[in-house]
This record gives structure tokens, sequence and C-alpha cells, in this order.
């Protein structure tokens, strides 16, 4: 058996979505975080059942508001989005046709968008078609995950579109960056998840754009709007960082063979082994703690609850622990600066500094 | 950050208190500060919810749209903010002062101007969406809307643009100013969160503080835990007092905490550069309301490209100043330029005040002063030196080994033969020297708007009101 399929035990896999593994790639330091990534851990089940929950929820005016844009934008066969996709991408007007691939009941779909992708990348259809709820596939560390973009957009000339539906305001052409990043990230999954399948049909997986087409409301209104956005750089992020997720089996070497994140669901699904030896066993695999893991990792607390007991500088944030340039704790920094430690080697340059600065902290605030 | 802060947050961390990180106050602190609290509606980009706001902090005004996706009501929920903010805002209009200006006519500057307080920058934020959302909008036409919601816009926007300009106080985030004079025991980003940071400065932090239960937000985005729990079943009942009251619950802690963090900025002594910064809010207020008065339209969506480029050179100009201003009001400030070699401080050991330059008519004055320092200067000789001590002064680094700097004083001595009394320190003083200096930068040299050339997408249509303005929806 896999050796993460050992640590995961009896607890059901967690198929990871797009924005799971768009996610991967925020903390690629961090053991703890790909080894339960790699086992498909439920992490937010983890970090609940640690007394950790995540600060993370959304809203339900937010999901009402961005389920109600997405079927303002797939309404009577797409046609507001092909109305916007003429524009941005030179869809001819009249040959556009409409593909749901749902009609074909779950268990089929994602057969059914291989095949259909396969026709339309064979045929070099001259015809603009949008497919609707396709459903690709991507391996995530020897299992597979299935993702379903919102639209692909297939073209004359031959390119297939990503397009992915977001809820937040373009206003006067400008967007929260962050909310556009995270878009683009995630898109790139789906970019990469169709060249992998266009790849294995024995197509050229260029074929799928590297711009994605971004949808959103434009200004105070409903009314959509859709921009080109170019994800190579998310992409090459993403490739390597999978890349190194099947590496994984280096890390997994390494464990001792007792170690098990197994949460023992009971027949509720809810876990029934004790939280104090679920933390034993996640503290045996170092985690790579900072401040940005608050907005992006479901265990984040429980993170932050262990730097802060080891007393990590990394609490502080990156730039602190990048300032402190190799002086990990704070006890250690702080012994440098009050000249009760003696600098290591190599430590003499940052002790120096720090000797300094407390000298004219002492001295400004006398 | 510098290593000065970083290692002031290691302390906070160590003993469980933030660290002064100022030991003035760099920001202006109105008397009757206009704190506002805005809220949103979650997944809309700028539809407000509620809002707390007022002078007086026994007395708050509670805002409420009690159906948020009426947009009847959205209008009148900015009709009720605009009767509560303009009467505050043009209640300074009317005492001014004449302002002489050399090569150009005089001008009316109010004696003092508003000041609105918000919590954190994602509120100055929100206030600019909703600046831009209501100052197109007309009173008159086929889509009207209440008398003061396109003024309102107006002011909205000009406040959330004046808190992107370093130094103004015309608009502050709580979080920022503290997070200037305080450095706290966590990250910048958990900085962010005002219960945590004013906990870290007063009481000693508390995991208390990232519960949405005991301490809500401070907005302008909602609890989500709130929204589905008790938002959404208080709207959907229907009962606007309900709405109100579940909304006030959320605004409530925030307000306090408001105010607790201007009587901490308060409490600290104000900087030397606080009042001229002040001034020119003053002057940049007194030109918005002239502005305003003389009927020119609203502020473009987005500058253009000459706009844009003198926007930018006036802010660097004013982030180069402020940078200046604040080392030189602040020896902590300074600090960090003496743990980098910049600036240096110490003790005088040696001076020849009478020393000249010189023979004829080309003779003058030049002093030497040796100081004994324990900083690390990296400075070379011949750099131009400006010192706190002594502000009209002038100087040249002559040399620096071994703790000892020797530096000339060039400027700032008087007319007579001999230094002015005071005006050349004195053995045993204790100065400071620094390479930093507020010299002023002329702005550069950029066409008038109608001769924007070709590379930079030629003359910016002017702005003509539309209808189609007015009536943008928003939903």
């Amino acid at each position: 058996m896999n050796r993460l399929d050992v640590l995961r035990g009896t607890t059901p896999q967690k198929p990871h979505d797009a924005r799971a593994i768009a996610a991967l790639a925020a903390n690629p330091g961090c053991t703890r975080r790909a080894l339960m990534d790699g086992a498909g851990i439920d992490k937010d089940a983890a970090a609940r059942h640690l007394g950790f929950p995540a600060p993370f929820g959304q809203s339900p005016f937010a999901i009402t508001r961005g389920n109600v844009f997405e079927a303002l934008v797939k309404a009577d066969g797409c046609a507001e989005l092909l109305r916007m996709l003429r524009e941005v991408l030179g869809l001819p007007i009249a040959e556009v046709a409409y593909h749901d691939v749902e009609n074909v009941g779950a268990h089929l779909r994602h057969a059914h968008t291989r095949a259909l992708f396969d026709r339309a990348a064979r045929d070099g259809l001259d015809a603009g078609t949008v497919y609707d709820h396709p459903l690709l596939s991507l391996e995530i560390a020897g299992h597979t995950a299935y993702l379903e973009p919102d639209v692909v957009a297939f073209q004359m000339g031959g390119r297939f579109h990503i397009v992915e539906i977001k809820s937040f305001a373009v206003i006067d052409g400008q967007a929260d960056p962050a909310a556009v990043a995270a878009a683009a990230r995630q898109a790139a999954v789906y970019v990469l998840a169709l060249r992998r399948l266009l790849e294995e049909l024995g197509h050229d997986p260029l074929r799928v754009a590297h711009d994605v087409v971004l949808v959103c409301p434009e200004n105070f209104a409903n009314r959509p709007v859709a921009t080109l956005v170019d994800v190579r750089r998310q992409l090459a992020v993403l490739r390597r960082q999978l890349s190194r997720m099947t590496g994984l089996d280096g890390l997994v070497a390494e464990l001792p063979d007792d170690l098990s994140f197994d949460l023992l669901p009971g027949e509720d699904g809810l876990p029934t082994r004790p939280a104090a030896e679920l933390a034993d066993a996640l503290r045996r695999v170092t985690a790579r703690y900072a401040p940005d893991c608050l907005s992006t990792c479901d265990l984040c607390f429980f993170c932050r609850d262990e730097a802060r007991q080891e007393g990590a500088s990394d609490l502080l944030g990156r730039q602190v622990r990048d300032e402190l340039g190799g002086v990990a704790s704070v006890a250690e920094a702080l012994g440098l600066a009050d000249g009760t430690r003696d600098p290591a080697e190599g430590q003499e340059e940052i002790a120096r500094l720090l000797r300094n600065a407390e000298r004219l902290r002492r001295e400004c605030l006398a | 950050m510098s290593l000065l802060t970083s290692l002031a947050r290691l302390r906070a961390l160590d003993e469980g208190v933030a660290q002064p990180i100022a030991t003035v106050r760099h920001c202006h602190l109105s008397a009757r500060p206009m704190v506002f609290i805005p809220l949103k509606l979650s997944g809309e980009a700028a539809a407000p919810l509620a809002a707390m706001l007022g002078t007086d902090r026994a007395a708050p005004h509670l805002l409420v749209v009690t159906q948020p996706r009426n947009r009847d009501l959205r209008f009148a929920w900015a009709a009720e903010l605009a009767g509560l903010l303009l009467p505050y805002i043009e209640g300074f209009l009317s005492g001014t002062e004449t302002v002489e200006r050399r090569g150009a006519d005089p001008y009316e500057r109010v004696l003092d101007a508003p000041q609105l307080v918000v919590p954190n920058p994602a509120g100055v934020a929100f206030t600019r969406l909703l600046g831009r959302s209501t100052r197109f909008r007309r009173p008159d036409g086929p889509y009207p809307v209440p008398e003061g919601v396109p003024v309102l816009g107006r002011w909205l926007t000009y406040f959330a643009e004046r808190a992107a300009y370093p130094g103004s106080s015309l608009t502050l985030a709580a979080t920022e100013e503290l997070g200037r004079h305080w450095a706290s025991g966590q990250s910048g980003l958990e900085d962010a969160n005002l219960a945590a940071l004013t906990g870290w400065i007063t009481d000693g932090p508390s995991d208390e503080a990232e519960d949405p239960l005991i301490w809500p937000p401070a907005g302008p985005a909602t609890d989500p835990g709130f929204d589905a729990e008790v938002l959404a079943p208080a709207i959907e009942s229907g009962s606007a007092e309900r709405v109100a009251e579940a909304l006030r619950g959320q605004l409530e802690p925030t307000w306090r905490l408001m105010w607790r963090a201007i009587d901490l900025l308060g409490a600290l002594p104000a900087g030397a550069g606080v009042a001229s910064r002040w001034e020119q809010d003053r002057g940049s207020f007194s030109g918005m309301a002239a502005q305003l008065a003389e009927g020119a339209p609203p502020q473009a969506r987005r500058d253009g490209a000459i706009a844009a480029a003198s926007r930018l050179a006036r802010m660097e100009r004013a982030q180069a100043a402020y940078d200046v201003q604040r080392a030189y009001d602040d020896p902590l400030v300074m600090a960090e330029h003496r743990l980098t070699g910049e600036a240096f401080a110490g003790e005088v050991v040696e001076t020849d005040a009478d020393r000249v330059e010189g023979e004829g008519r080309s003779r003058k004055l030049r002093p030497l002063v040796v100081i004994k320092t324990d900083d690390p200067v990296r400075l070379a000789p011949g750099t131009a030196l400006g010192t706190p001590q002594r502000r009209e002064q002038g100087a040249e680094l002559m040399s620096a080994r071994d703790g000892l700097v020797t530096v000339k004083i060039t400027k700032g001595m008087g007319r007579s033969k001999t230094p002015a009394p005071g005006s050349v320190p004195e053995v045993g003083e204790r100065v400071c020297y620094t390479s930093l200096t507020d010299d002023f930068k002329g702005s550069p040299g950029l066409p008038e708007a109608e001769a924007t050339p070709w590379t930079h997408g030629g003359p910016p249509p002017e702005y003509v009101p539309a209808d189609e303005d007015a009536v943008e929806e928003w939903s």
C-alpha cells in the first residue's frame, strides 16, 4: 500500500478541488502541509478536532451573490458570455454552438468531456463552441482529482480558453489584486488539467491558451465584463509544486513507521482519535509557519500556537525573520541583543547589529 | 520595517506588551475628529450595510440599510450619511485666514479642518468606493437622488485620496497610526485587527481579539458567522428594528476601540513637524472646498496621464519630506538612520568656533566641531549634513575615524564675523548629525493636460456629466 494511504488510515480521502490545488503552492517549504495534502486528509476537520478551527468562512450573502452572477452569465445557453467572448476572443458571430456536458449525468461527465474535446481538437471545427460544466482530472500525488472549470470555450483557429466566472467587481478597470491573483492561480489549475488531457489524447497541449477569460461584474452593477488574464507565471509555479508533490515519497521514507494522521472517523464521520494523540503525530512532522498561513491554511492556528510555544521569530512575519538572518528564536535574538549570549559562528554580523539596535533603543527611550 | 522595529517586535513578544517605536506623535489629532466605521454587505463591491459615526464618543449615530438589496434604501442611507457628514465638514469653512503667496494670488485657508478616522485601510478603501458610487449622481434630471448625495460622494473621494498622501492627517486609519507608533509582538498581517493591536498596546495580547463573538471585525467586512446566523434571519424577518439592533451590536465594540485608539495617540506629545503638515492639510481642504463651490466636475474615474504623473510626483515629494521630518522630530526614528550609518549622535569633545577659510572678501566662517560617537558612521567626507538640534544649520563631514567625527559648519551662524551665540555647539553638548535633508525638490516639468503627447494617449476627454453616469446601477 502507498505510504501516503497508510498515513491517512481509515480517514476517507478528501478530494482536491482547484482552489485546494492552487493553495498547494502557497507555502512550498512546509512539510506538514505537503504530507497532509498529499495524503488527502481533511485539514479543516483535523484543525477543528484539534481545537484550532480555521478562521475561514463564507457569508451566505457572498455565496448567493456568486451563484446569482454565475447564473446570469450562463443564462439562455451562455448568451451573455458569448457576447463577451466575441469581443475579447473574436469568436465568429453566427457559428457558436453550446454544449452542456452536464446533460450526460455525473458518472459519465469526465469520459464525455474527453470525447468532446478529442473530437474538437481532431476535427479542428470552424465553429466556435462553448462547453458548460466540463469535468477535467489532474493527478495529484498519485491520486486523481476531478476539476470543474466554469466554462471552456473553443474558438476558430483551434484554441481552447478556460473561462473563470468570479463575482468580485471590476471598478473603472481595476479589481482587487488579491482576488485577481487567486482567480489566476485557480484558472491555471484548469489550464494545466486541460493541457494534460490533450497531451494524453495525442494533441498539442499548447492549443490550450495561457490567457484565461476572467468574467466579473463591472462597477457596481451586475453586468458582466470579460478580461484576458495571462497565467503563465502561475502555471510555472503550479507545475513545480506538483512535481515536488510526486517527490513526496522521499519525505515519506524518512517518517517513522508508526506515524499516522488517521482521524479515525466514527459512524457519524466525526473524528474519534484523541486530539492530543493527533497533535503529537502532527508535531513529529515539521511545519513552516508564516503569518500568511492565516489566510491560506486550515491548520494555521494550530501551527501558530506551536510557533508561540517554541518562541519562534516566524510569528512576526517573513520580513522580521529575514532581517534576523538565521536567528530562529526570539530568546536567541534578544540574548544576542542584550549581549547575554555569544554569537555562534556566522552570527557575528547580526549580533553586532542587534547589540547596536538595542543600545540605540535604550538611549532613545531612557 | 527596520531592524530597530524588528527588535521592538521581538521585545514585545517576549514581554507580552507592545513597545514604543516613536517618542512623539507624528499625526495631527483633531479636537473634534469624526469617527466613521462603515460596514458593507458581503459579496458586494460597495453595498453599504451600516455605519456608526460621530464626533461625540457618548453619542454615536447609527445608520442602517435594513434591506441591503433595496436600491432606494441605499440612497436614503447615503442621504442620511450626507446629513451628518456634510454639516460637520462645512462647519470648518467659516473661519479662514488669508495666506500670501510669492508669485501667486493670496488665498483663503481654513483655520481648522475636519478629520475622518476609520478603523483600518480597508475602511479607507470602502470610503473610496462609496465616494465612487455616489459622486456622479445628480439631484435633478431623470434619475434624481437626494440633494447631498453627490456632494457627499465628492468629499468621501477626497478623504480617501488624502489618506494615501504621506503625512496627511485629514483621514486616519486607526491600525495604521497605532502601528506607526507601537510595535506589537505579532505580525503586520495580524496588526490589521484593531482589537488585537489595541490589546497589545493596553491590556496585553489575548486570543479573544480574534473571536468574532467577543470582538466583531472592525469592518467593513462583517463576520461570516454573524451574516449566517444573525443578520440573514433578521433581514428575512422584515423587522427593521431587529436588523438595526444586530448591527449595533457588531459596531459598538469597535466604536469603543476607536476612541481608545484616539486616546492612546492623544497621550503622545505632537512632533514638531505635525503643525506644518496639518497646515498643508488645511490648505488642501480649502482648495477642495473652493473647487466644489466653483462647480468643478466630480473627480475623474481615473487620472489622465498628466494628472497621474503630477500626483505621483507630489506624493513622492511628500513621502520624502515626511520621512525626513519624522527623523528630525523623533530621536527613535533617527536611530534607524544611525543604525544604518546615515546619521550619528554623540558628545562634542572639541570645537574651533572662530575658524575661517579664505582671505579678504572670500573670507568665510567655517567652525570645526569634533564629536565622539559610538555609532557606525558610513558617510563619505564632503557629505552635506543637517542636525535636528539646529534646523537652520548647514554642515559638511570632514572626516570620521575611530569614533571621532569632524564636522565643518557652513551655514546658520549669523552675519557677523564671529558665530552668533549658540549657533556652534559647545564642548560637552550632545548633538546629532545626518545626511538626510529636506531639500526642496521642484516639481517635474509636465505639459498641460491639453498637450498630453500621443504616446500617453493624447489629451484626455473633458468630463461631461451624462445621464448614464447618474443612473449607473448600484446593485
